[in-house]
């Protein structure tokens, strides 16, 4: 029995090659997704290890980062001086660590920025966890005067400078821009390079003057043990001598309490992925159980042959399933190696949107092997058992007769199970909108699942009227050769259906995106028109903070009137991360109109909080009530004074005043800039004052209220490209589907095809009509989808109207180009096969069995 | 296992060569060899024949004698290796994919021995199929009178799978002739179908050569089919060997005999 499989294999080389390749892009997905977190993982994991010594002094509770907005609190630099003094230590030194300064490359360009963090500290002699010094010059000398800094290697390379040179750069302190000298470049310890981040050293009181108002102070400072001290007896050696509010770290538990916060990131990303790759996976199954079935089907006379010589029904399933064992194993080793080239895809995918992995390594875990081999194996199985059992069920005797029909169920009993497992969706996703999150939105997703296979499995019949529909415009257009390819498409409405069930829920999902981020734009659009009353705004469109410097200087201006600052930080409430906003009360009303559902503006100061209205609900808050935000460092309390609602130019979860933020420990750097100009003054004289003062500073611009909404556009936009470029894997997978199906389908009919050939069918009409029978298909699938898509778009938009997106926006003209495309990849599709049918030798073609 | 029928009347008429007949095909010295060097077989080794216009030939002969080569080879379905094929006055050499499939869509008809019918098409749709391709309307009159002659005005609508072997065999020679092809060929069209059904299709075909001046060319094994025709040509070792002009069933199974013998005394001395 073996051995017949085994010829099988060989013999059906072309069909076989077919339906592993659903299986090598399944698995390609998930590999793929699991080596690019893996070496985002490795390239943090690197830097923590590198940056982190043997005892970490810091202040209390900013080792648990989980803020963004800087801490501004810091260490007297006397203590390294106290520390050197205990016996355990053998080296100590203080760093001083300063985020968001940035290299402005010598053509005028951001380096990094997009996300990475610009990085700068005073040279140090700190030696790492892993061994290895921090930093070790390369070339030339360090910085020692004020007007001379040194680069890692990478950026200055990046940024086109060599020793001697005078850099640019970008800062958070005041003057916002800086020009230095290049006296050296560094090379930073750790293996997996800085993960796109950039490296500016300063000499040790320069850094203190520019960034601390010359205070003798240090961010932190890092201990190295003495030979033979464990980091615990360092670190508790330390805590003897270690004033109040500051603590003391293992660097094994500092890297933990890092890594763990990379790892929710990384997490978060992960997760993000494995939703494309579960989408991949399930087009993928539809695909590798279609061609299954067919396979089966085809051979379906040789099965039930099989069992007429004495064959057993299990030794006839067995050997169906170890054919896709076979198949499985191939099509996942090969998987496995495509996911490493999507690893390199993703890398630069993501490089788009700021992550900018560098050339890290691309790791290929035990783990991802493993997991890569079980889902292309489980997956390949399970589609080959259902064909499998109904191919064992073939009774002998039909052996004998010419056409072999395997037992297939009703169309009706398939139907009616899809409608059940729509309703059942339908269900769920209502239970999830009602719930709140992870959960809902698991409910939602199994909900949306649960309607796509239920659509999926009624698509035969739901199918028939639009092919029907279609027929005519085919008769109609292309005669006799559209009546072929409608009746092909018709003749196997479960082939038919599933093949465009594929394409079907890669397009819901299109679609559903496309309605999401065409409703984001819309309500975009109308909250920055409803609510933003300033004429012009300085952003930085990296998302970076900027130096407080530009909005004083910004208010000096002649025609200006009111700048308002605004201010971002994360914190923590009770257990979940929270995102502020923070303005100064009295210039909010200049800058936007902000609209209070309870409570008043009157009574906003440095100890009240305002809140956002799905917050107050999820959170239970109400005016009058007290709130405790916690902040690297520590916690803060606030009152409620008001609640705003969602969807205005406000994001976040709570709006603070500045000196709220700053009396939580946050360092003043803006994140915003809303400007009101005086009445009578130009505007565009206006404008070009202000862009002299950000002249120097690429990264932050001026915009005015329609340019400000095209950049929050933008944002979206991005999000739904890569969106678009993971759900187009999907797409792909699925039309490959189709090319797949009509492949075994012009094999299955070779004979029809000789016998059309022979009595006067030219092989473009051949062509055409195996085109025309692809279009059939993909069409039928992209409408289907698209329709689908509709559906959950409104629901999904509904669901999420009271967060911020309360406009419904269906982009017509977009979800027709979907089906447009889907049409043009149907003829794609059609390519191979149609080629094949058309280079059928006649005579070979009539003649075979 | 001989199978009496009737000796049909019509073939004492002398249709064979009447006034005015033409050649509808002609094969000149024609060689089809298979393989290379040592392994070189000649399937057909140097046959000319013609095909008068008007006349029902069937050929015949032993497995292996070359007459379904002759036939693929004469039908524009396969090539020659030397020699020349005619259908009317165009030689087939040197005609390229488009032009043969032109030729096959109008100048000639194919009844095969199975699956002749695209399932999906009704009987009237497969009828009409060689017209509707070539963007040409039936004409009515004799659509209406081929459709009579096989006598499947009621079958019309309806789908192969809903059809006999032998209705599946009368819609395929009513394909066969809507174009009024030059030549219809048909590959052992009663191979598949019991006597009663066979002998409705030999009828039609008969009835198509008398009546409406066709042109039929038959490949058989069968004595019976073969009495049929006006004419039995009998190739053996890829050679016209002999022929039979209005032949009887009886006349037909005796030659082939003779044929076999022959055959198996050749393989027996040796070549």
């Amino acid at each position: 029995m073996f051995k017949v499989t085994w010829h099988n294999l060989i013999a059906r080389k072309v069909r076989l090659a077919l339906s592993a390749f659903a299986i090598v892009l399944g698995v390609a997905f998930v590999a793929g997704s699991f080596i690019f977190t893996d070496a985002l993982g490795g390239a943090f994991d690197g830097i923590v290890k590198g940056t982190t010594a043997d005892v970490e002094v810091l202040p209390e509770g900013a080792g648990q980062a989980d803020s963004f907005g800087t801490d501004a609190r810091t260490i007297p630099a006397p203590l390294v001086e106290e520390l050197r003094q205990l016996s355990e230590a053998e080296k100590v030194v203080g760093t001083d660590q300063v985020q968001g300064v940035f290299v402005i490359s010598k053509e005028g360009e951001l380096i990094g920025g997009n996300g990475p963090p610009g990085l700068a500290f005073n040279y140090n002699e700190m030696t790492a966890i892993t061994g290895d010094p921090i930093l070790t010059v390369a070339d030339g000398e360090l910085p020692s005067t004020r007007d001379q800094v040194a680069l890692d290697v990478d950026t200055a390379t990046k940024a086109g400078y060599d020793i001697g040179d005078e850099v640019t750069l970008v800062t958070p302190g005041d003057p916002p821009t800086m020009k230095a000298e290049l006296t050296g470049l560094v090379r930073f310890g750790s293996e997996g390079g800085l993960v796109g981040a950039t490296l500016t050293i300063f000499d040790d009181q320069v850094i203190k003057d520019l960034f601390f108002e010359g205070k003798d102070v240090y961010t932190n400072i890092s201990l190295t043990a003495a030979e033979g001290v464990s980091q615990v007896q360092l670190r508790d050696a330390v805590k003897e001598v270690l004033p109040q509010g500051l603590e003391a770290l293992t660097g094994d538990d500092f890297a933990a309490d890092q890594q763990e916060i990379i790892g929710t990131i990384l997490g978060f990303i992960n997760t993000f992925l494995l939703v494309f790759a579960a989408v991949a996976l399930i087009v993928g199954t539809f695909l590798i159980i279609n061609t299954f079935s067919i396979l089966v089907a085809q051979r379906s006379r040789e099965l039930a042959l099989l069992r007429a010589m004495g064959a057993s029904k299990k030794q006839v399933n067995r050997a169906v399933l170890t054919e896709a064992l076979v198949v499985s194993l191939v099509g996942s080793t090969v998987g496995l190696g495509m996911g490493y080239l999507l690893a390199i895809g993703l890398r630069a995918l993501f490089g788009f949107i700021g992550l900018d992995l560098g050339a890290a390594d691309m790791p290929v875990e035990l783990r991802t092997v493993l997991l890569s081999y079980a889902v292309g194996v489980i997956v390949t199985l399970v589609a080959a058992y259902l064909p499998a059992r109904r191919a064992s069920r073939i009774a002998p005797v039909q052996a004998m007769r010419d056409d072999v029909a395997l037992p297939e169920t009703s169309l009706r009993r398939r139907f009616l199970v899809g409608a059940v497992m729509v309703a059942v969706g339908v269900a769920l996703m209502v239970t999830g909108f009602a719930g709140s999150g992870g959960r809902g939105l698991l409910l939602i997703g199994l909900g949306m699942l649960s309607i796509l296979i239920g659509v999926a499995l009624m698509a035969p019949m739901l199918g028939r009227p639009i092919v029907q529909a279609l027929g005519v415009v085919y008769r109609r257009l292309f005669g006799t050769v559209g009546n072929l390819a409608t009746e092909n498409t018709l003749r196997n409405p479960r082939r038919t259906a599933a093949t465009s069930s594929a394409l079907m829920i890669g397009l819901t999902l299109v679609a559903l995106m496309s309605i999401l981020g065409q409703s984001a734009k819309v309500s975009t659009d109308k909250a920055i028109e409803e609510s933003l009353t300033a004429e012009l705004i300085v952003s930085n469109a990296t998302g970076q903070f900027f130096s407080t410097a530009y909005a004083d200087s910004i208010r000096e201006l002649d025609g200006v009137d009111s700048v308002t600052a605004f201010r971002q930080a994360g914190a923590k409430l009770a257990n979940s991360q929270v995102f502020l906003q923070a303005v100064e009360p009295e210039s909010l009303g200049s800058a936007l109109q902000l609209p209070v559902d309870g409570g008043s503006l009157e009574a906003f100061d440095d100890q009240s909080v305002f809140v956002s209205s799905t917050r107050a609900k999820s959170s239970d808050l109400a005016v009058g009530d007290s709130v405790k935000l916690t902040f690297p460092a520590g916690p803060t309390e606030f009152d409620v004074a008001g609640i705003f609602p969602v969807g205005g130019a406000v994001a976040g979860d709570f709006l603070l005043t500045l000196e709220g933020l700053e009396r939580s420990g946050i360092k003043p750097e803006d994140s915003l800039l809303f400007i009101t100009k005086k009445p009578g003054a130009d505007e565009a004289v206006v404008r070009s004052q202000i862009e002299e003062v950000l002249a120097d500073n690429p990264t932050v611009t001026l915009k005015n209220q329609q340019e400000f909404a095209d950049e929050q556009k933008d944002l979206i936009n991005r999000v739904l490209y890569i969106i678009y470029a993971l759900l187009g894997l999907a797409v792909i997978i699925a039309i490959l589907g189709i090319t797949n199906t009509l492949a075994l389908s012009v094999i299955e009919r070779t004979r029809e095809v000789g016998l059309l050939r022979a009595i006067g069918v030219s092989r473009w009409q051949l062509r055409r009509m195996v085109g025309l029978e692809s279009i059939a298909i993909s069409v039928l699938g992209a409408l289907l989808g698209v329709v689908m898509g509709i559906a959950f778009g409104i629901a999904m938009q509904r669901a999420i109207a009271d967060q911020g997106i309360d406009v419904l926006s269906i982009p017509w003209l977009q979800l027709g180009i979907f089906v447009v495309l889907a049409a043009l990849a149907g003829v794609l599709a059609a390519l191979l096969p149609a080629r094949r049918a058309a280079k059928l030798n006649v005579l070979e073609a009539i003649t075979t069995e | 296992m001989f199978r009496s029928a009737p000796k049909p009347s019509h073939s004492t008429s002398s249709t064979v060569f009447g006034p005015g007949s033409g050649v509808a095909a002609r094969a000149l010295d024609v060689r089809k060899v298979y393989g290379e060097g040592d392994a070189t077989v000649a399937a057909l080794d140097g046959v000319s024949i013609d095909f008068a216009a008007g006349v029902f030939t069937a050929v015949m002969g032993p497995s292996g004698s070359g007459k379904s080569t002759l036939m693929h080879c004469m039908a524009a379905l396969d090539t020659v290796s030397a020699g020349h094929v005619f259908i009317g006055d165009l030689e087939l050499a040197g005609l390229g994919d488009k032009q043969l499939t032109k030729l096959r869509r109008d100048k000639i008809g194919f009844i095969f021995q199975a699956y002749n019918l695209v399932p999906t098409l009704t009987a009237q749709e497969n009828i009409e199929l060689p017209l509707s391709i070539a963007g040409r309307k039936p004409d009515r009159q004799w659509f209406d009178t081929v459709i009579d002659t096989v006598g499947l005005r009621d079958r019309l609508g309806h789908r192969p799978n809903q059809l006999s072997g032998g209705q599946q065999q009368r819609v395929a020679c009513a394909r066969a002739l809507v174009t009024r092809p030059d030549v219809v060929f048909a590959d052992e069209p009663t191979g598949n179908l019991d006597s009663a059904a066979g002998a409705e299709v030999l009828a039609f075909l008969r009835r198509s050569v008398d009546d409406h001046r066709q042109t039929v060319i038959m490949v058989t094994h069968d004595p019976v089919a073969a009495s049929y025709t006006d004419r039995v040509v009998f190739l053996a070792d890829g050679k016209v060997v002999d022929e039979l002009r209005n032949p009887t069933a009886a006349d037909v199974l005796e030659e082939m005999k003779v044929l076999s013998a022959r055959s198996i005394a050749g393989t027996a001395t040796g070549s």
